[in-house]
């Protein structure tokens, strides 16, 4: 993975000093609450319910082992014991003291870590694949890009102050596990007709109030043009985009007003202007490229015969397996999923001494390497296949093995009213509701596939709108009601999920979303997965069922 | 008055002319409006911008510029950014550029970046305390106003 040089280094250590002096000037009554907040907000400080809430940068997702150990550390030292994973594949501590902060943040640039950037109208942390480098379907490496995208758009002097946050994700695999088509701007990377590896730029896309699927403004951009093309946007965006109402102000809503025809020529006249000077040298992308190349891996790891025998022997190992670990390009390696899903455990929560103990099994079983996905997990990406099932043993006495990735109860969840002041309803405890219905083990995995995400309010961070089963929290003159959708889906085939009909109180959440399962059970032909049972059918059959007793 | 300009606290006498204010002996800025309206027979030493103006459209008077002030209605509009950027990358601007207003001591280190070299924040703001932030960091990632050429090539 990437390492700091000096300059990296320095810059982190800056920015530490920067934001002592100014929390010490809040303290002190120099600065006021308003001249505070956007400083505060673009190191990832919010004000919340309880205390203020941290969240620390994870660039792509991509932690090292001495990295995990140091936010363990300080999810005991600074936070109440543990931290939340996000679909920004970064991490938030909720309970940390104002004061404490400028130190925490001098803790993490001691690991190379840093909170720029995770809040505020500006560029926030780039996300993308988490089975970046070990993917069977895989272009490219698509990290060394995002990591090139990271230095450009860190402390930008230009683009600090955007009309609204800006989300960049990139994908270089054949599936999009990056959701690409639901960011400000989403990278692809493509060959074109004479076998060039480019990128497909896509734009306008995002969640939220208003939830758009982002559109083509450049199907092949040589991969020199990468930041003059990006600063394009970025110029075009950061002078047209709406400024009169911050609901208005996404670029999604920029691109809508001018047309997608007429943006992306004032995009590319801009290109046109910079695109020279900013053409990106050789000899820095492969500076980059180096830091991820391809390892070294161990070609008697497909001769071990264990762990068949070990499948057939052990039927919950062999469940995880199926469920909870994912193909390699290397034959005798899997990637490994690390479940924050577990019954009764709020979904992306983990505990100081299990973020410790998986630092450990990634230095024992995965070169010290881990990554966060979008979906609120953790993923150990290079396991030898002899060693899955001693790994499975010290996961499953962690409570980090329940065999459930992409599975019912594997549910994306924001916050909410527990801890977020912008929430409406609590959707942790409708989360745990759901899978508590759900802990029988053959039905969850009869089910197949099924995305359930829930945000709490319409800001839509528990990605809501791109659930095969979306929920919603809405507040109804005081009580918190669930509003549901479904066939939506933020991978290749991306699509906003449609509304059910009107929203549930939040005592019938639960059975709601059993009976739309029951509804598909019933109704799939052969092996059709819920989605392709929802597309095939409308939601017709669904309103009818749920809706049959109101 | 004083304002900071290239890295010092220096007295400045040019006055911002309000649009119905008759042009007095001294030198003084005007609106984009005014500007675009008057420009011909007007003596101003310079241009006020606003967020919502485009640099283009002055760009061919920037010869007879002194200098161009890009206003900051609130600190949150960060068009001035890409303005001052702009007319320096674009045009070649080698005047002052100024930023005026609602800016704060936090977004100094940004705005000299993007070429800026003079600031009149709001009044009563204390120009000793604002010095530091011209200086808060030593290393920058990408190219700006400033440096042409990102970091990497110092690598």
């Amino acid at each position: 993975m990437y390492q700091y040089d000096q300059y990296d280094q320095t810059l982190v250590d800056e920015r530490v000093a920067q934001f002592r002096d100014q929390t010490r000037r809040f303290l002190s009554g120099e600065l006021t609450e308003d001249q505070f907040r956007p400083l505060r907000l673009m190191n990832g400080l919010y004000i919340q319910t309880h205390a203020p809430m941290l969240r620390v940068a994870i660039p792509y997702g991509l932690l090292s082992s001495r990295q995990l150990r140091m936010l363990g550390h300080i999810a005991r030292q600074y936070d109440q014991g543990y931290g939340h994973f996000t679909t920004r594949q970064n991490i938030q501590y909720n309970w940390p003291k104002l004061e404490a902060v400028p130190d925490i943040l001098a803790e993490l640039a001691t690991v190379q870590m840093h909170a720029i950037q995770t809040s505020g109208n500006c560029i926030r942390n780039t996300t993308s694949d988490h089975l970046a480098g070990v993917a069977a379907d895989e272009l490219e490496d698509p990290r060394p890009w995002c990591e090139i995208i990271r230095q450009w758009s860190t402390l930008h002097p230009e683009f600090a102050f955007l009309p609204r946050k800006f989300k960049i994700a990139v994908s270089g695999a054949a599936a999009d596990r990056a959701a690409t088509q639901v960011h400000d701007i989403g990278l692809h990377l493509v060959k074109n007709a004479q076998g060039e590896v480019g990128f497909e730029v896509l734009v306008g896309g995002g969640l939220g109030r208003t939830p758009v699927i982002g559109q083509t403004i450049r199907p092949f951009l040589e991969t020199q043009h990468l930041l003059s093309y990006l600063e394009a946007i970025l110029r075009v965006y950061n002078l047209f985009g709406r400024r009169d109402n911050k609901y208005k102000a996404r670029i999604k809503i920029l691109v809508k007003e001018t047309g997608i025809e007429p943006f992306t020529r004032l995009v590319e006249a801009e290109w046109e202007q910079i695109r020279d000077e900013m053409r990106l040298a050789d000899k820095e992308i492969e500076r980059v490229k180096a830091f991820f190349a391809a390892r070294e891996y161990d070609a008697a790891a497909a001769a071990d015969t264990s762990f068949a025998e070990r499948q057939a022997a052990d039927p919950a190992f062999a469940a995880w397996v199926r469920h909870n670990t994912a193909g390699h390009k290397v034959d005798g390696y899997r990637a490994a999923f690390v479940s924050l899903k577990a019954p009764g455990i709020a979904p992306g929560d983990i505990t100081d001494a299990q973020m410790e103990a998986v630092a450990d099994l990634a230095d024992q079983y995965s070169r010290g390497e881990i990554r966060v996905t979008h979906t609120q997990n953790l993923l150990l990406a290079d396991v030898k296949q002899g060693d899955l099932h001693a790994l499975w043993r010290q996961l499953s006495a962690l409570n980090l093995a329940t065999a459930n990735i992409g599975k019912a109860t594997d549910m994306i969840c924001c916050p909410g009213l527990d801890f977020c002041s912008l929430a409406n309803s609590s959707s942790i405890p409708v989360a745990l509701d759901i899978a508590a219905r759900l802990d029988n083990a053959d039905y969850l995995y009869d089910l197949g596939d099924v995305r359930i995400n829930i945000s709490g309010c319409m800001n839509g961070c528990g990605h809501h709108t791109v659930g095969h089963i979306g929920i919603l929290g809405v507040d109804k003159k005081g009580e918190e009601w669930f509003q549901l959708t479904l066939g939506g889906s933020s991978s290749n085939d991306a699509f906003l999920g449609e509304r059910l009909g009107p929203a549930v109180p939040k005592a019938e959440v639960g059975t709601t979303v059993e009976t739309i399962l029951k509804t598909y059970v019933d109704l799939r032909e052969g092996e059709e997965s819920f989605l392709e049972t929802v597309r095939r059918l409308g939601i017709a059959p669904f309103q009818e069922t749920v809706y049959a007793n109101h | 008055m004083q304002i900071i300009k290239d890295g010092a606290i220096v007295n400045d006498d040019i006055r911002h002319l309000a649009d119905d204010e008759a042009p007095a002996a001294g030198r003084f800025t005007v609106s984009f409006e005014r500007w675009q309206a008057e420009k011909a027979g007007l003596a101003a030493a310079g241009v006020r911008l606003r967020g919502e103006h485009a640099v283009a459209d002055i760009a061919a008077d920037l010869p007879r510029l002194e200098l161009v002030v890009v206003e900051f209605p609130a600190l949150a509009d960060g068009r001035g950014f890409s303005h001052a950027r702009l007319l320096r990358d674009r045009y070649g601007y080698a005047g002052e550029v100024r930023a005026l207003g609602g800016f704060i001591r936090d977004q100094v280190y940004f705005l000299s970046r993007v070429g800026v070299n003079a600031f009149e924040p709001a009044a009563g703001t204390d120009l000793q305390a604002l010095l530091p932030a011209l200086g808060e960091f030593t290393v920058n990632y990408q190219a700006a106003a400033d440096h042409k050429q990102p970091a990497y090539h110092r690598r």
